[in-house]
Formats: structure tokens, C-alpha cells, sequence
């Protein structure tokens, strides 16, 4: 038992092994650009997709990390942030608020509102110890839902966010109309050759994985990795394991939170209702590809992960569109590669105790 | 043993707050819709009966199929959307080949079992993998399963299956298969309602038989517990009680068909003179058969001033617009018109009958009897397979798989059983399910299987690792009837209907998360209190 939890502790400063799974992927995704690059594709125009989508969904990824390692599994209740943060998002917009002024006041406010649904969230999963996983991924289902019924009725007046007539905000509101649309991307954003690359949303998400990167090097963030590995040694060394856990949950919830602001800058939306209902899985099959399990993952495996996955959808995209005409095979894909990776990673987690 | 005890003296002196908390979610389901009866006038009863009647139906099948992996110790099997997509290729592969009526519906039942057992066995494997997280890799199993499935239905089809573009399953351009599919009605050789139109009953009759089987039930076990001397067993107050009620319910059933006028049956027969009317029809037989219908209603309008205007109006509809154009070529105009007169003498015997109950329930849809007897096949064939060897194995499995494997059990083995039975039975059921709404949407029809059948168990007060087809009846109900009740509460509620439609879905992943929340929890305390 205790050389098992020693070498554990030694394999914590490893740097990520890169499974073969990643290698699959990276083969596979490879082939694709070599596809398009013959079928008469702008691989430039790909590459600067892809750079556009992973630093859209880096922040997002990077939430995982943190529940991962305090061994909570893989934040399948990502949806909890999410909706923090485009809460926040919305309150800006009702404020009047334009511009940059805009995201910065949503992502500030969405700190606090994200730092108590963490909290709330820690809490829940120290209750259900052992099932984390499939209760945080209800907890996730049914904080949308339950956001769906708050987009309806919350009083704001903002003609923005409201349908024009009736109650309720809209589905997806447009942040173009508060200048708040694309601004981190278009940041500082240079070309080379036909490669457009978002440098202010690049170096946001670089800012947030060394901040993370940072956190998992400090004292609490190693006694939370120490935690995720083996809670009886950890406990049996002092560490109050349950702390650490909401700790590693409420820093992931507001990196969602955070992560979603971004998101809809770059998308250029807001979506509200149903939207956030499946974004974990996205996230948590990114993760997993960059060589992350579902009890050990850092900054590394996001990085890569987030390259890899958003690279192979953006590439697959036009290429399965130029075979198959007519057809949205890229979406097939992604659920099929998502949902079989995610799998893939469930089959290696040991059974807890 | 120590573990029961220990129960006993933690949880004793708050038994009432205990037992609250055990069935939370079903308690919160009755307030529910006990609820939506109160503040809601405007629902009727007899369109809500049917409703719940035609749900319960459609939706039984596929919840008992969840009970099995329970019991063996899998938790809630969301992987029974899988089985569910092995019935809709079933009825995809039928409709493409023109498959119907008996022989088309075996087809599916023996290619959905096939296909089901070959899913099975490997989602089997994969939660022999996955121990301890069944649930989640369930779920995800059905995603990943749902990707596959489209990826069959929407581009193999047509690009490497190779099918004509011109066929009616098949999207314009040949490939792919359409997004919603029109079964062809079972009179012209199809699936629509094959199995639901096999017999139908007027639903005061099964609520008598049922009643009086229940009754029989009860009997029989008082009976038996006695006679193997386990007499504790019986509960003199529950089973007064639930005697009490079978009596209750025949004796209304007995009133209402009693107090029922005549005209609710004259309707029906029409109805079904409708319904049966096709180019084979023997036309003569047809007209003799309405000219003693009219009769009939002549017979009841000399009796009743009130109602004889509209009566005798019907009579020379039939004698003057229908007998006489009873050819084969105006068949469809005739028969929408024997609709139109059936319903007018249902309005009849509306006015005519003694109070709102009577016509309340004389007005519920019939019950499709075969479908009846699938499900209650099913729950005997649950409750007699634990009886068994194998049976015993998923019960010694579910408790402690360690236990089960130093005993001889092969728990792999027993696992994956019970997650291919499981799967062929939510096949089965989803072909209940499909040719019971008479359309197929291929892409959209099974991915809320799993949530809506799992939360409704869960409803019914089952657990992850305790469940019983009580409770998969029960629960089903008791979920559809708030599927039912939700519009009129939303709108009371909140002042806007469209507002169900979130609260309905945040009322199914909320009962999914708090029961297994609520589980879990318990479980931990549970193993804390033994430890210390």
C-alpha cells in the first residue's frame, strides 16, 4: 500500500505520457490535412481554424485538470460553470455595458457567482464519493435545465438580450451588438502568409494554462494532486482531502465560467438554453486525447488535447463535405470519436474503493 | 446482519424522517400531480385517463427491461437506448422490405433480437471493464452507439448499402434514411399499430379485469403464505386495504358499464365498421350491419325526448347518405362520414348519461389488449427468472461480487447476461413503442429512451441496486401522469405553457440526479457508521 502510494507520489512530476491514443488521433488528423491539401483545400485556412477553435475551447479543457487530479474524475458538470459564466455575461450586457468593458466586468463577475456554485458543487461531490462521475454529469443536466427556466423569467429589460415581444432572453444573443464580438481573437491578431493567428485569444488561454500550471506547483496544488492519487496517505499525512476537493472543484468552475466568456467572444454568440446541456463532453474527450486519464491530467495534455481534437474537427469537416456531398458526417465523427474516447478512458480507471 | 442492526439503532428514533427520505422522489411525484388535479379544472378527466393509458402502454416494456441489470448489480442500464436502435434498424429493415401485419412484426421481433444480442454482449464486456462506473459508461455508450448508428442510417445507406432513391425510407437524393418515417397502416399490410389494433377492449373492461385478477392475486398469496406457514407475511391492514380497493375499482367499473347508455356501445360499433371498411369489404354484410344499427337507435330515441332530435337526424344520415353510396369507388368519403355520425351519437350519449363520471370514462380510449399481455408476460418472466438458478447468480452478483466469485459464480459471465437481456427486451420494447405511435423518427425516437425510462423507475421508488416491476409500473404512471399534468402546471405556475417543456426536463434529470445522489449518499453513511 505505501510503496504504491510512494510511487505515485514520484510519478506526480512526470510530465505527461503521451498515450497511444493521442497518437491515433495525431495520425489520423495528419491524414485529414494531407486529404485536403489534395482535394484543393486552403490548409492555411484550416490551420487558422484550428488555432481559432483550440484557443476557443483551451479555458473550457483547462477546467478539467483541476477536478481530474483532486480525483474527482473529469468535470462532467461543466455545464454548472458555463452557465455562471454566461449568467455573468448577461448581467453585463443588461448593465449596458459595450466593448471590452463588457467582457472584462463578465468574467470579473463571474468569479464570485462561480466560486459559490463551486463551492456548492465540492460540497455535493464529497457527499456522493465513489459515483462522481455519473452524478456530476445529472448535476450538469439539471443545472441547464433549471437555467432554462431562469433565462425565461429573469427580469431583465435590455432590448439586447429580450425577444421583442414576450418574456424570456433569447436563444442566442448576438455580441456583435455590444461591440463585444471578437475582440480577445482580433487582439494583437497578425498573418503569416494566409495563416491568421488570434494572437490576444492565443495568449489568454496560455495565460490561464500557466496560471493552472503555476497553481499545480504550489503547496495546495500538490496536496490536492497528492489527494486525487491515494486520499488514505494523503489523509494519513494531514491533508483534509474533502477541502482540497472543493478547492480543485470550485477553481474548475470558475475556469468554465471564465472559459465560456471567451468562448462566446470568439463565437460571437451567447448561447442560452440548451446550448451548455453537452459541452462537458466535448471538453472532457479533448482532455482525454491529449493523454490525460480520468485520475491523472495536467496543462500538457490540454494543450495537446485541444490542438488535436478542435484540429481534426475543423480539417474533417470540408474534407467528409468534398467526399460525402450534401452531408454532415463531421458531426457523426465528433460524437463517435468524443464518446469513444471517453469510453476508452473509463475502461483504464481502476476501481475505487 | 450487523449492518441491518446498526440501521436499526441510528435510524429507529427519526423512522418517519427516514422513511421520507427513502422515498423522496416518489412522495414529491404524488404532491406532483395530486397538485396539477387540484389547481388545473380545465383538464378533463377521460382525456387524461387515455393518455396515461396509451403512455403506460407504450412506455412499460422498455422501463421493466431496466429492472434486470439492477437486481445483478449494474445499477440503471442507460444503455437500453442501444437495444432501442437495434429495434428501430428492425423496423427500418421491415418497412424497407414491406414487411407487415403478423409476419412483418415477428421479422422484427427475431432481427431486433439478434441485433440486440450481439450489443449486448459486447456493452456487457464493456461494463465488465468499467466496474463501478456502469452508469456513466452506460450513457456514454449510448452516445458513442447513437454516433455509429447514424453514421449507418445516414451514410452507409445509400453509399455503400446500395438502396433505390426512389424507395419512400430513403431521403430524395438516395442517400441516407429519412428523418421521419410514415409506417404503412397495418390494414394495408404494415406495421402502424400491428400489434396495438390486434384486439382492443373498451378501457372500463380492463379496469374490471384487471381489478378482478389483482383480486385473485391477493387471494392466492394470502392463501399460499398461510399455507407454507409463513403467515406473519400477511398484513391484515394492508391487505384489507388493498382488497378494499380492487373491490372499489370492479364495483365502479360494474356501475359504469351498467349506467352507461347503449348509444357509447352503438358509437363504437360504428366506429369500428369504420375502421374495418376497405376495398375487400364485403359491402353487402356492411349495410345490414348498419341497417340493424339503426334500428337500434331508433329503438333508444323513442325512449329519450331530450337526445331523439339528434338520434333521428343520425338514422337518416346513415339510411340516406351512407347505405346508398356504399360503392367501392366513394369508399373513403363514406368512411369519414361513419366517423363523423359515430361521433355524433358519442355526443348523444354524452348528453343522455347519468353524471360526468360515467361519461368520463365511458369516453377513454380502447385498450390494446396484446400489448397488455406483452408487458404482463414480461413482469412474470421478471419475477420468475430471479426464482431461478440464474436468478439467484444475478442477486448473489449484485450484492458482492467478491462473495459471488469465491462461491463459483462466474460474475462476468452473469453480468454479461443480464446486460443482454436486458438490451434484447428494451429492443423489444422500442418496437412496441414505435409501431404504437405509428411513426418512426429515425434519428430522434430513442435518445430520451434512457433518461425518460431510468427516472421513471426511479419514480416508482426503485434505487440503483433495488428494483422491482412494482416499482417499474408504478413509476410509469406516476412519471406520465406529470408528463401529462406539466403544460397545465407551467401555466398555473409560471403563466406560460411553453415553460413545460424546460420544467418537464428539469423534472426528468433532477429525479435521475437526486435518487442517485440521495443513493449514494446514503451508501457512504451507510459504510461510515460500520466502519466506526
Amino acid at each position: 500500500m505505501t510503496d504504491q502510494a510512494n510511487t505515485s507520489v514520484l510519478r506526480l512530476k512526470s510530465p505527461g505520457n503521451i498515450g497511444i491514443a493521442t497518437l491515433i488521433i495525431a495520425a489520423f488528423w495528419f491524414t485529414t490535412l494531407i486529404g485536403a491539401y489534395f482535394t484543393g483545400i486552403s490548409v492555411q485556412t484550416l490551420l487558422s481554424d484550428t488555432m481559432k477553435r483550440a484557443g476557443m475551447n483551451g479555458i473550457l479543457v483547462l477546467a478539467m485538470v483541476p477536478a481530474i487530479q483532486s480525483g474527482t474524475g473529469p468535470n462532467f458538470a461543466l455545464p454548472v460553470g458555463i452557465v455562471c459564466g454566461l449568467f455573468a455575461l448577461i448581467c453585463a450586457i443588461e448593465f449596458n455595458l459595450t466593448g471590452a468593458l463588457c467582457l472584462f466586468v463578465s468574467i470579473i463577475l463571474s468569479i464570485p457567482i462561480a466560486v459559490i456554485a463551486g463551492y456548492a458543487y465540492g460540497k455535493l461531490l464529497n457527499a456522493v464519493k465513489g459515483s462522481e462521475m455519473t452524478i456530476a454529469t445529472y448535476t450538469g443536466f439539471s443545472i441547464t435545465a433549471l437555467m432554462c427556466l431562469v433565462w425565461m423569467m429573469v427580469p431583465f429589460t435590455n432590448e439586447k438580450i429580450g425577444w421583442f415581444l414576450g418574456e424570456g432572453l433569447r436563444e442566442t444573443i448576438q455580441l456583435g451588438a455590444v461591440d463585444a464580438a471578437f475582440i480577445i481573437n482580433n487582439f494583437m491578431a497578425f498573418k503569416i502568409g494566409e495563416i491568421i493567428i488570434p494572437t490576444g485569444l492565443l495568449l489568454i488561454f496560455g495565460f490561464f494554462s500557466v496560471l493552472v500550471w503555476l497553481f499545480f506547483d504550489s503547496k495546495s496544488g500538490i496536496a490536492i494532486s497528492a489527494g486525487g492519487i491515494n486520499p488514505k496517505f494523503a489523509q494519513a499525512t494531514g491533508l483534509n482531502i474533502d477541502r482540497n476537493r472543493i478547492l480543485a472543484n470550485i477553481l474548475s468552475t470558475v475556469l468554465g465560467a471564465i472559459g465560456i466568456i471567451v468562448y462566446s467572444q470568439s463565437f460571437g454568440y451567447a448561447q442560452l438554453y440548451t446550448a451548455p446541456l453537452m459541452m462537458a463532453f466535448p471538453a472532457v474527450a479533448a482532455v482525454l486525447i491529449g493523454g490525460a486519464t480520468a485520475s491523472r491530467a495536467n496543462v500538457l495534455n490540454v494543450i495537446i488535447g485541444v490542438f488535436l481534437f478542435q484540429g481534426l474537427l475543423t480539417t474533417a469537416l470540408p474534407v467528409a463535405n468534398e467526399i460525402f456531398k450534401g452531408t454532415d458526417l463531421s458531426e457523426v465523427m465528433r460524437m463517435i470519436i468524443q464518446n469513444g474516447i471517453i469510453l476508452y478512458a473509463l475502461t483504464q480507471v481502476k476501481r475505487g474503493g | 446482519m450487523l449492518l441491518g442492526e446498526e440501521n436499526k439503532v441510528v435510524f429507529n428514533y427519526k423512522g418517519i424522517l427516514s422513511w421520507v427520505l427513502d422515498n423522496i422522489v416518489t412522495i414529491i411525484f404524488v404532491l406532483f400531480v395530486l397538485f396539477g388535479f387540484m389547481i388545473s379544472k380545465d383538464i378533463r378527466m377521460n382525456y387524461f385517463l387515455s393518455e396515461l393509458c396509451d403512455r403506460l402502454f407504450r412506455n412499460s416494456f422498455l422501463v421493466l427491461s431496466l429492472i434486470i441489470p439492477v437486481l445483478a448489480g449494474l445499477g440503471l442500464n442507460f444503455g437500453i437506448v442501444i437495444g432501442a436502435m437495434c429495434g428501430q434498424a428492425a423496423i427500418a429493415l421491415a418497412r424497407y422490405h414491406g414487411l407487415g401485419g403478423m409476419s412483418g412484426l415477428l421479422f422484427c421481433f427475431v432481427i431486433s433480437f439478434l441485433l440486440a444480442v450481439l450489443c449486448g454482449y459486447f456493452t456487457g464486456k464493456l461494463y465488465n471493464k468499467t466496474r463501478g462506473q456502469e452508469m456513466i459508461a452506460g450513457l456514454i455508450a449510448g452516445f458513442f452507439a447513437n454516433g455509429v448508428y447514424q453514421f449507418i442510417f445516414l451514410f452507409m445507406v445509400g453509399v455503400i448499402i446500395k438502396v433505390p432513391a426512389t424507395h419512400p425510407l430513403i431521403m430524395p437524393n438516395g442517400i441516407g434514411v429519412r428523418m421521419t418515417v410514415d409506417l404503412v397502416p397495418v390494414e394495408n399490410g404494415g406495421l402502424k399499430f400491428a400489434l396495438e389494433n390486434m384486439y382492443k377492449i373498451p378501457f372500463v373492461h380492463a379496469l374490471l379485469v384487471v381489478a378482478l385478477v389483482a383480486l385473485v392475486i391477493l387471494f392466492i398469496g394470502y392463501y399460499l403464505n398461510k399455507k407454507r406457514g409463513e403467515g406473519y407475511k400477511n398484513r391484515p391492514v394492508s391487505f384489507g386495504f388493498n382488497v378494499l380497493m380492487c373491490l372499489l375499482i370492479a364495483s365502479m367499473a360494474v356501475y359504469v358499464m351498467a349506467a352507461a347508455p347503449k348509444l357509447f356501445g352503438v358509437s363504437s360499433n360504428l366506429n369500428a365498421i369504420a375502421s374495418n371498411l376497405n376495398k375487400e369489404s364485403d359491402l353487402e354484410a356492411v349495410k345490414s350491419e348498419l341497417r340493424a344499427i339503426t334500428s337500434e337507435i331508433s329503438a333508444i330515441a323513442a325512449n329519450d325526448d331530450v337526445i331523439a332530435p339528434r338520434l333521428n337526424a343520425a338514422v337518416s344520415d346513415i339510411n340516406d347518405m351512407i347505405i346508398p353510396n356504399l360503392t367501392p369507388a366513394k369508399l373513403n368519403a363514406v368512411t369519414s362520414f361513419i366517423y363523423a355520425t359515430a361521433s355524433d351519437i358519442n355526443t348523444a350519449a354524452i348528453v343522455s348519461s347519468p353524471n360526468v363520471m360515467v361519461s368520463n370514462f365511458m369516453q377513454v380510449r380502447t385498450v390494446p389488449v396484446a400489448v397488455g399481455l406483452l408487458i404482463i408476460g414480461l413482469c412474470i418472466f421478471t419475477s420468475l427468472i430471479m426464482r431461478t438458478k440464474l436468478g439467484q447468480d444475478f442477486r448473489s452478483v449484485g450484492q458482492s461480487q467478491h462473495i459471488a466469485e469465491v462461491s463459483g459464480i462466474n460474475v462476468d459471465r452473469t453480468r454479461i447476461i443480464a446486460t443482454i437481456i436486458s438490451t434484447v427486451l428494451a429492443g423489444w420494447g422500442q418496437l412496441i413503442f414505435i409501431q404504437s405511435l405509428g411513426t418512426l423518427s429515425t434519428y430522434s425516437a430513442h435518445t430520451q429512451i434512457g433518461m425518460f425510462s431510468v427516472a421513471a423507475l426511479l419514480v416508482g421508488g426503485a434505487s440503483t441496486s433495488r428494483a422491482s416491476v412494482k416499482n417499474a409500473i408504478f413509476g410509469t404512471i406516476l412519471f406520465n401522469a406529470m408528463f401529462i399534468m406539466s403544460p397545465t402546471i407551467g401555466e398555473s405556475l409560471f403563466g406560460a405553457a411553453g415553460l413545460a417543456e424546460y420544467f418537464r426536463t428539469l423534472m426528468v434529470y433532477g429525479v435521475i440526479g437526486v435518487a442517485l445522489g440521495l443513493h449514494v449518499w446514503k451508501a457512504n453513511k451507510k459504510n461510515r457508521i460500520v466502519v466506526e
